[in-house]
């Protein structure tokens, strides 16, 4: 029940976050499909494999290579898909914690999730890089033959 | 070598190839896929060795490295992938030489002129559908759905909003976040909802600059170092004016 409450939620949120930035109509479906998966890589690896830093790179790397594959397959820029895929994993709630915590007072906490943020923040762009090594394997790869 | 084409060819080459990158840098492309673009129609149209530079605030492009430079200010970045898209695919027909310059024009500047696709009071519908999801995706429970639905709605309408008004988008952000945290503790006061924390962080998730982040990434892994740092930046500016707005109803209370 849970897992198929998560499916749905991510599904809507990032086929939403295609409509807000005003994603074309025929690629809503694929930016649901690749949040959704990216989303639940990085479900099923935290807390109970890894910790949350590892677990966003290697979601953000599926995310990635999924948008990468879609974008060849759609014929659309990639960063349609990149985008709408990549919000779930931002660390929103954290960066609102490290706020909080900021207001409050209390700077030693606001200073240890903000440096959690920053490694969070980090892992995306990792994850991101990754679609970009792929496509220049496969360039190289194409061009020798 | 043989000139292909004449003087007067390649100013209009020019004007078509900047129309295309102003267009996908307005609507919030990367600044490497905005020079990839415009090179490879310049290359389609036979201008050879054309130099075009773009950074998130102007694109300057020639249509050789002594030939006279074309300079166009961007000044407002709203985003509309939508707009990518569509002059992504005028420049692949390009390529692939099923366009003429006149037309590729006159497609161009259809896409300048189209309104985004969504209706305004649609984005915000689903700016607090997306709210109530992130509550139930961050193990929130379905009470807390329907607070954060309407907090996240509000919040991203009152932005639009004031982004009409203001020049600054940060402003803007900030009154969006402002009146989610305020909307989010009144409900929450009056037990409308169970966890504070959850209904703001998914009313939150809308106003998030995700496009910036990804953008300053790919910018930055692409060797444009200048509009990554511009980018990222931006991003930082727009996660502290949430914040901030996010975080003033705590010294209230």
């Amino acid at each position: 029940m849970t897992i198929a409450a998560q499916l749905l939620t991510s599904f809507i949120a990032s086929s939403g976050f295609g409509i807000l930035f005003s994603a074309p109509k025929r690629s809503l479906i694929q930016c649901g499909f690749v949040g959704m998966s990216g989303w639940m890589l990085y479900y099923f690896l935290t807390p109970a494999i890894m910790n949350n830093v590892p677990a966003t790179i290697f979601a953000a790397m599926f995310v990635s290579v999924l948008s990468y594959f879609c974008a060849r397959l759609f014929k659309v820029p990639i960063i349609i898909f990149n985008i709408s895929g990549i919000i779930p994993l931002v660390p929103g709630g954290l960066a609102y914690n490290a706020m909080r915590h900021f207001v409050e007072n209390d700077y030693t906490t606001a200073v240890e999730l903000s440096v959690e943020v920053t490694l969070l923040a980090g892992g995306i762009a990792i994850g991101l890089m990754f679609s970009e090594v792929i496509r220049q394997i496969i360039v190289k790869l194409t061009v020798q033959k | 070598m043989v000139l292909v084409i004449g003087s007067r060819d390649e100013a209009r080459v020019e004007k078509v190839c900047m129309i295309a990158g102003k267009i996908m840098l307005m609507s919030g492309a990367e600044t490497h896929r905005v020079e990839d673009t415009m090179n490879r129609m310049a290359h389609a149209f036979g201008v050879e060795n054309a130099q075009s530079h773009a950074t998130p605030t102007g694109i300057n492009f020639s249509a050789g490295m002594t030939e006279v430079n074309n300079f166009v200010r961007i000044s407002k970045r709203p985003t509309d992938l939508h707009k990518i898209a569509e002059v992504n695919s005028i420049s692949r027909k390009i390529v692939a030489g099923e366009l003429s310059l006149e037309t590729a024009y006159d497609h161009l500047q259809k896409v300048e002129a189209e309104p985004s696709v969504y209706k305004v009071w649609l984005q915000i519908l689903i700016a607090a559908l997306v709210s109530g999801c992130f509550v139930i995706m961050f193990q929130g429970t379905w009470i807390d759905f329907l607070p954060a639905f309407i907090a996240g709605g509000l919040g991203f309408a009152v932005m639009t909003g004031m982004d009409r008004l203001l020049e600054i988008r940060y402003l803007a952000e900030f009154f969006g976040a402002f009146v989610i945290g305020v909307s989010a503790y009144l409900f929450i006061y009056y037990g409308f909802g169970l966890e504070l924390d959850k209904v703001i962080i998914g009313a939150v998730m809308p106003l998030v600059p995700g496009l910036h982040i990804t953008n300053a990434i790919r910018d930055m892994v692409a060797g444009h170092l200048l509009s990554g740092i511009s980018k990222g930046v931006e991003a930082t500016l727009t996660a502290f004016s949430i914040g901030a707005g996010i975080s003033l109803i705590f010294a209230f209370i």
